[in-house]
């Protein structure tokens, strides 16, 4: 086909065998680090991991890079309501402060 | 109406469609919002998990130790790699190579079965434990009440013989609360994650047959397309379970 409108654009194997590759070593990176006392951080270093992890099975493995503005707005739209649920509701509880004890994080 | 578009006379068409590119589209669409929905639904747990976990985080990660990482790991690179032999055969189907298509799709299935069978051992071992919450939750049997370390060997056929020296008196009732509160969401989350994979590995099933039955071509492949979206999702669910569920407080217990 000589279309190259973006929905008719195919992944070559090759795409895919590097995204799998990535996809692997940050596997391990996300295994290892867990192992290293990182402090606060460790919570911030796991969770970028999963997200970039996601963000290439997202892309690349369901082709969304490659896809209409419209789609990108259902997908952008969907994990953006759950980026708010999660960090909205997380915001009220840490700033609670009940028990003036150990859970206090800012 | 004549037209030297064959795929308006494309059997897989719908009278509702314009061309198969308009149902390709609209169809994304759909199976995307779809997608949406379980955004939600596996949201309210993530939300659960977040809230809880930032409550408790100690007992989270005493908890977390006792799972084995090792399993989880596995199972992880076993859904990563069918993701990409799922995203073979999407690629497969779309240069009309139906051999190859269908042995993807045998592929994909197995290592989808290879990671339910991994689940069930550890479902076993954790019932055997007694760490299923409920009326027989019992954090201090096999397993290190300060550490969560598993005490017995982790083999299959492990000795039942309970720990001894550590009844009740290595957590108060409130730190063995919170674990068992991390063990229901444990068991909920991965238990909902099992289900959707089951549901796709019928899916796979429903593709291979129809692959075999010759329904896929170059210009009509959606089905194979859209399972790939739930089965990348399903995947992606399992990527961010892994380290929130198997990970916490890992460099304290080596």
């Amino acid at each position: 086909m000589s279309d190259d409108h973006s929905k008719h654009h195919i992944v070559q194997p090759s795409m895919y065998a590097a995204i799998l590759g990535a996809l692997l070593v940050f596997t391990v990176l996300t295994y290892y680090v867990a192992f290293i006392d990182l402090g606060v951080l460790s919570n911030f270093v796991a969770m970028g991991i999963a997200v970039t992890k996601g963000s290439l099975v997202v892309l690349f493995f369901m082709h969304i890079f490659y896809s209409t503005r419209l789609l990108w707005v259902v997908v952008v739209g969907s994990f953006g309501w759950l980026a708010l649920m999660l960090i909205l509701t997380l915001g009220d509880y840490v700033t609670r402060h009940w028990d003036v004890q150990k859970h206090i994080f800012f | 109406m004549h037209s030297s578009d064959h795929s308006a006379h494309h059997p897989a068409l719908a009278h509702h469609f314009q061309d198969l590119e308009q149902q390709k589209d609209t169809t994304w669409l759909a199976m995307w919002v779809f997608l949406a929905t379980e955004i939600m639904f596996f949201g309210g747990l993530f939300l659960a998990y977040v809230i809880y976990r930032s409550s408790y985080p100690d007992a989270f990660a005493i908890a977390s130790n006792a799972l084995n990482v090792n399993m989880g790991l596995g199972n992880t690179f076993v859904l990563i790699i069918s993701s990409f032999t799922m995203a073979m055969s999407v690629y497969s189907a779309q240069m009309a190579q139906t051999g190859r298509l269908i042995v993807f799709l045998i592929l994909t299935l197995i290592l989808g079965c290879t990671f339910l069978g991994v689940k069930y051992f550890e479902y076993k071992d954790k019932f055997d434990s007694h760490l299923v919450p409920g009326r027989h939750f019992d954090f201090a049997y096999h397993h290190d009440p300060i550490t969560g370390a598993t005490l017995h060997n982790e083999h299959e056929g492990a000795s039942n013989k309970p720990s001894s020296g550590h009844e009740a008196t290595g957590h108060s009732k409130k730190a063995l609360r919170e674990i068992q509160i991390f063990f229901s969401l444990y068991f909920a989350m991965t238990g909902l994650h099992a289900f959707h994979m089951i549901i796709g590995a019928g899916l796979l099933i429903w593709l291979v047959i129809s692959a075999m039955k010759g329904k896929f071509s170059k210009e009509y492949n959606s089905p194979v397309e859209l399972v790939g979206l739930y089965w990348h999702f399903v995947d992606i669910v399992w990527i961010f379970l892994f380290p929130l569920l198997y990970l916490i407080g890992r460099h304290h217990h080596g």
